[in-house]
């Protein structure tokens, strides 16, 4: 089990730990998560990224940055799990890639993407993956109308006597 | 009347021996994107056997259909696709629209469901339910072959009397209020659609 502790020594101390029903999650900042990433996954074993998404802490109680973005960590071999995170801003959301890393996040890299706007560096096609490739809002995001902003109505008529 | 017709032999209209012989073999287009598609092949199967009607020769391709089934919703990413297949489907040619979300989007409110196919393509007969049961599309199948007698021609002059878009306008009032206070939320106002005078005017209590 990869300990606070020897992480806080090799990345410094703004790492911390919290929990929620035995899952165990790490905060790093976003200049350091690279490098933690990898670490995690050379010197701990971590060799599967199990999912990566992204939360919107917009009006949320106590939040203090807008993005997060979360990263599931599983060991193969030892069964261990872990769950990174780390928080992003407005108005320049990014991101380095881990796509050296784990290849598993190349679709989900490009969810976030294309849900949040958060910009991934070196990602090798970060494309939308859901919505159309025209479409210009993030729609997951918590300022986004759950109705959207008419972008569903805005298609060509097709007329009986006209088709 | 003078003239003796031989035995076997009627009369009648053009326009009726067409619409007659049309309507006893729709080929559908099965475009089915959901769970209605699942009751779309029920109906196909042999317990209800759409074959009973004459439309049972489903093709995958619209060159060679001109019953077009939307069955299930329709979201914004396929209904270029919708729209050609409708546009490909050789004259003359008709549309069901199968179960609560191809006639209005259903429960799926959001941003990226076309709120009900009618208003982008035309669309000849509505199928309520979620899904409808196979009887349901049976009976929108006999329905349209009772319209396709009763008003079809042989030239398919009744399709250019309906020149005029169908569905209901692209935007609703309400959908209206709503995206501009979504776009002053955007522009960094919050309290437009924030506050609860902002709510209620987004819940279409204008007016």
């Amino acid at each position: 089990m990869v300990e606070l502790s020897v992480l806080q020594q090799k990345f410094g101390n703004e790492l911390t730990e919290s929990s929620f029903r035995e899952n165990r999650r790490i905060d790093v900042p976003a200049s350091k998560l690279f490098e933690i990433l990898s670490s995690l996954k050379s010197d701990h074993g971590f060799n599967t990224l199990i999912d990566l998404t992204a939360v919107d802490y917009l009006e949320y109680e106590g939040a203090t940055d807008r993005f997060s973005v979360v990263y599931n960590l599983l060991d193969v071999f030892g069964g261990e799990r872990l769950i990174v995170r780390t928080a992003v801003n407005l108005p320049d959301p990014k991101l380095p890639s881990v796509y050296s890393l784990w290849r598993s996040c190349d679709w989900m890299e490009r969810e976030v993407y294309d849900m949040f706007g958060i910009e991934f560096v070196g990602h090798p096609d970060l494309r939308r993956i859901l919505m159309p490739e025209e479409f210009a809002a993030f729609p997951l995001r918590k300022d986004y109308p759950l109705k959207g902003r008419g972008e569903r109505h805005n298609f060509p008529v097709i007329t009986r006597s006209g088709s | 009347m003078a003239v003796g017709l031989p035995e076997n032999v009627f009369l009648t209209k053009l326009d009726a021996a067409a619409s007659w012989a049309r309507s006893n073999s729709m080929w559908p287009m099965p475009f089915a994107t959901a769970c209605c598609g699942i009751e779309l092949m029920a109906t196909a199967a042999s317990r209800h056997d759409l074959a009973r009607f004459g439309a049972e020769v489903m093709r995958f391709s619209p060159r060679q259909c001109d019953l077009l089934i939307v069955a299930g919703r329709v979201v914004m990413k396929m209904l270029p696709v919708l729209q050609r297949i409708w546009l490909q489907m050789p004259e003359p040619k008709w549309c069901i629209s199968m179960g609560a979300c191809a006639c209005s989007g259903g429960v799926f409110d959001t941003y990226a469901v076309v709120q009900g196919v009618d208003r982008f393509i035309p669309v000849d007969m509505y199928v309520p339910g979620c899904p409808p049961r196979p009887e349901q599309l049976i009976a929108a199948v006999m329905d349209m072959q009772a319209k396709v007698r009763r008003t079809g021609t042989v030239m398919g002059t009744e399709f250019m009397a309906r020149d005029t878009p169908m569905g209901p306008e692209p935007f609703e009032a309400d959908e209206r209020y709503r995206i501009q206070d979504a776009n002053l939320v955007q522009l960094g106002g919050f309290s437009a659609a924030m506050t609860p005078a902002g709510m209620k005017r987004g819940a279409g209590n204008h007016g």
